[in-house]
Formats: C-alpha cells, structure tokens, sequence
C-alpha cells in the first residue's frame, strides 16, 4: 500500500489551493451561468498568425529547435522590443523563448533563489510569485499595494520592506488583477530606490501591450539603471490572443539569462516549434490586428466602468490588463461572500480580490473579455443582486 | 465623438445611446444628437438587419450581374448607375476598375424571375453593351458577419 502523504514534499502539501477553486465546484453544478471570471482574451488568435503555424506544419517543422528559440524569432522579440519600448535585447544571449510568460517566471527565480532568500511581491497580483518562491524555498514577503494609490508600488512601501536577504523584486505591471500600471515617474522613483542594492526586478510585463487612453507602456528595462537588473517577463498570450499556444519569452543580462537558459534546456528543452513559427508572424505582421483588439478592450473597458459606478460600486478606471477592480466594502460583504452569492442567486461568476492575496479584500475581478452584449446582460442580475441585497439585506439592518 | 459613433454603430445598429454613452464617456442625450445630426446629414443612411435567409427557407435568389457600358453624351457612368439603382429588384450598384463597369447585385424569388430582369431590364438598356450573370449559390460572411458554423468560445467560467 502506497503513502502518497510520504511521497509529498512537506512545501507542495503546505501549498495553498487557488482561490478560485470553490467557485469552480459550486459553477460546475450549475446551469446558466453567465461568467466575468476568466483572464483570457475571447478573441481567436488572428488568422495569419494560425495560418503561419499550419504552414510551418505543411513544411515539416515538427523538431526541436534551439533550446532558445528559433534565431528568427529571437531576432523579431529583439526586434520588436527595441522599436516598442526602446530596449536593445541581443537575441544571441540576452533573449530565452518560454513556454508562456509561465515558465519564464518560474526558470528566473529557479536560477536566483536560494533557501532563506526574499523576494518582494507586490499584491494584489498574479497568483504564481508567492507558491513558485516557496517551492524553492524562498520567503515571499508580501507588498500590500493600496487603492488610494491606484495599486502602484510606491518607494516608500519598497524601502520598509528591503532587508540584506532580499533577492528579487516582482513588478506584475500592467496588473493583473488591479488593471494598474507603473509609469516612467513611478518607475524612477523605484530604481532610485534599488540603486545601491544588488536586488534583481523579475518584471512580468504580459499586459504589456494592453494599456489605454493613450498611454503607452513603459518597460522596467528602458528606465536609465533598470537594464542591468531586471528580467522581462513577455509573451503572446494576451496582446495576440495565443494563450493555448503556450509561448512567451524572457530578456535580461546575459548572465542571467544563460543560467535561465542552463535550466529551461534540463526542464523544457525548447518552446514548441509551431507556436514559435506562428509568433514570428505575430510580431511581423499584426499590429493591426492588435490595435483593433485594443480599442475593443477600450470600448469595453469605459463601458464596465460606467457599468460599476452607476451601480454603486466604486470601481477606479484601470489604465492596463483587461480586468476592473470594483470596491464592493459598500455592500458589507467580504469578497468571497460577494462571489459566493452573487454566483448562488444570480449566476454571475467574477473572482474574489483575495484570490489575488490578502489586501484584494472587499474587492472584485472582474474580466472584460467578453461582447458588450454579455457584459450588459451580466450588470443586469448583478443590479438585481444589488437591489436584493439593498431591500433586505444589508446587515446593518438586520 | 461621430467616428466612434459610426464604428460602434457599424458593429452593432441596436447598441443603445446609453450604451454608447457609456463608452466614450459622454451622455446619452449628445449621442442622441449627434445620431440625429448624421441622419440628417446623410452619413447615416439606414439600419438594416443581417439575416441568413436560408435558415427560415425563404425563397430568395441573389444574382451578381456584370455591366458593360457604353458611356453616351448626356448618359455617362453616373446616369446609366443611377437609373438602374432605382428598380427594386436592385440591391447594390456599383462602379467597377477593371474589365466591366458596373456591379449590381440584384434579388428575387426564383432563379427565372432575375433571369427575366436581366434579360427584359438590364440588358435592353441603351449604354448597356453586354451582361454577365452570376448567381450566388450560397453566402459565407456577408456585413462582416460570419454566417456558417462560427468559432466556440471554449473557455471555462474562471481563470487566474
């Protein structure tokens, strides 16, 4: 008789469950569910780029390539990266294509944190940081980014949290949940900050290309003192629409990048040799393709705000990602009993804040990738749900 | 404010003024009139539904018809388009580069009833020097609209 508990390693048993997980259980019995849960982008991936993959296949690329990346798609992200965000990347030893911007965190704090190691994480964010750095072994230290300052880091907040152990610093911008970005001010207030110390920025920059009202982003790299220090996180999956093709990519100091490098050969090998001849193509030819998902992110994006707000929820307009943060504290119910209910009575699913971390209560997720014509029909059982909750239910009136 | 007003309008004839107030920020009153104002100045021209006829098995026969004309004085390109614009039977005319002149797209119950436009109308026209009739067979996307079997979304309820 086997004892899978002795074969568990004590940190993946201790590893906590994604907080989403109950309310996959409880949607899964359900009928009619209408979901603002997702953070994947509706569109279809642009046909020239699923035509390059089918051709690559018709041509018999089915191999391995470069534990790297093919040298023509290291040559477009290098490419690609100095005409976008004015950062020269040497695609011979500066740039590692991934699978999904996914791997690329994984392998970077792979190759820098030892046990007893910190690493700084910003939250409410993405989900991976914390459990990737524990698994190694590593202690999260967790930076708890406020509303009232549109959930940036500020200097400030870095400064009480850096300790002779700190290893690596998280900058999850444009932000996934909180639809937050850092700008170029915000940005050399950090490295100000960093200066001095030997700390390593891991910048997972996936959103890169959605930002709005006419911001352009700001890679971590391109701020004067960034480069040396910081690992960029990119990929395909939510500017191109390519989420199930699994590819993204990471530049740094080339140091850096071929110890990244040493453990994606061991791991991955290489990223899958379609996916990379598609993203040439991506990165080639669909800027079009991208500025029109863009404003249709927008279009949506004005739409859910105003949505939000007339409704009572005081949701601040995110200037990145695809998500609003609505403040639902106003109803008196934490984040979890807001979801939980609002899926139970009304069969909306959106996502609880704490998902994200702790300091995501009394906040929402909720996605914009989805037709107005969905969003519109979703505002309409969450103003039932409010106006429930209104007439009968507010606990203060209990 | 009128560009995105048309774009939004494009994709979508029934999206309220509230709804488009509401994306670009402005209040359903000034959409309103700015609506108004391009119908009234013709920017707007109609609202149209876009049907797959062959789902409700209506009899309906399209036809694309490809003119040759022979411009005359006093009867130019434009005179010869827009007197063939007004039949009902025509959907579309337009002026072509090419090998022909003019494209009308014309509709009808059967197959002989547009035979019979082309051949007792069309063709008996003055200018009109030859015709050549397509007739469609079955329609894929029409507005921008995809009308066979249209892509799944395929994605589950929640994801981080």
């Amino acid at each position: 008789m086997m004892n899978y508990d002795k074969i568990l390693t004590d940190t993946v048993k201790e590893l906590k469950p994604s907080g989403i997980r109950k309310f996959f259980d409880l949607a899964g019995t359900m009928e009619g569910v209408i979901s603002l849960g997702v953070g994947e982008p509706d569109f279809h991936t642009p046909w020239q780029i699923r035509n390059a993959g089918i051709r690559s296949l018709e041509q018999g690329q089915t191999r391995y390539t470069a534990n790297r990346g093919t040298e023509l798609l290291r040559r477009e992200i290098s490419r690609y990266f100095k005409d976008k965000y004015a950062v020269s990347y040497d695609p011979m030893t500066e740039v590692l294509v991934t699978v999904g911007g996914s791997e690329a965190i994984d392998m970077t704090l792979r190759a820098v944190i030892d046990p007893g190691d910190e690493v700084i994480i910003p939250q409410p964010s993405y989900v991976c940081y914390e459990p990737i750095t524990r698994l190694l072994g590593g202690v999260p230290v967790i930076l708890n980014t406020k509303a009232e300052n549109d959930f940036k880091v500020t200097p400030d907040e870095l400064r009480a949290l850096i300790t002779d152990k700190t290893k690596v610093l998280i900058l999850p911008y444009p932000c996934n949940p909180t639809g937050a970005i850092m700008e170029k001010d915000d940005l050399i207030a950090i490295e100000k900050v960093l200066h001095d110390t030997n700390i390593l920025v891991l910048s997972d920059e996936i959103y890169a290309e959605l930002t709005f009202g006419g911001i352009r982003h700001t890679s971590v790299a391109s701020v004067p003192g960034m480069k040396e220090r910081t690992v960029t996180v990119n990929g395909f999956s939510k500017a191109f629409s390519m989420t199930g093709w699994r590819l993204g990519y990471a530049c740094g100091p080339a140091a850096v990048m071929s110890a990244i490098t040493k453990i994606h050969q061991y791991a991955i090998m290489c990223a899958p040799t379609t996916s990379q001849a598609a993203a040439v193509e991506a990165l080639r030819s669909c800027d079009a393709e991208v500025e029109k998902m863009r404003d249709e992110y927008d279009n949506r994006r004005h739409f859910t705000v105003a949505g939000f707000n007339r409704l009572g929820l005081t949701t601040r307009e995110p200037k990145g990602a695809f998500y609003v943060f609505p403040d639902i504290r106003s109803t008196g119910l934490s984040s979890d009993e807001f979801c939980e209910r609002l899926l139970g009575e009304e069969r909306v699913a959106v996502v609880p804040g704490t998902a994200f971390g702790a300091s995501g209560e009394g906040f929402v997720r909720v996605s914009y990738c989805y037709s107005i014509d969905h969003i519109r029909e979703a505002f309409m059982r969450i103003e039932r749900f409010l106006e429930k909750l209104k007439n009968h239910d507010y606990p203060w009136q209990k | 404010m009128e560009q995105k007003i048309l774009k939004l309008l494009e994709k979508d004839a029934r999206m309220s003024n509230s709804d488009i107030a509401d994306i670009l920020g402005t209040t359903p009153e000034a959409v309103e009139a700015a609506v108004r104002k391009m119908e009234k100045d013709g920017i707007i021209r109609g609202y149209k539904t876009v049907i797959d006829w062959e789902k409700v098995a209506a009899d309906r026969v399209n036809a694309i018809i490809e003119l040759k004309i022979a411009p005359k004085t006093g009867c130019g390109f434009e005179e010869v388009a827009e007197r063939i614009a007004k039949y009902p039977e025509v959907e579309s005319v337009s002026l072509m580069s090419g090998a022909y002149d003019l494209n009308v797209v014309v509709s009808g119950k059967t197959f002989r009833e547009v035979a019979n436009f082309v051949a007792k109308e069309l063709s008996t026209m003055d200018s009109v020097t030859s015709t050549a009739t397509q007739f469609v067979m079955r329609r894929y996307k029409e507005f921008d609209v995809c009308l066979t079997e249209s892509e799944s979304d395929g994605r589950g309820l929640y994801s981080l």
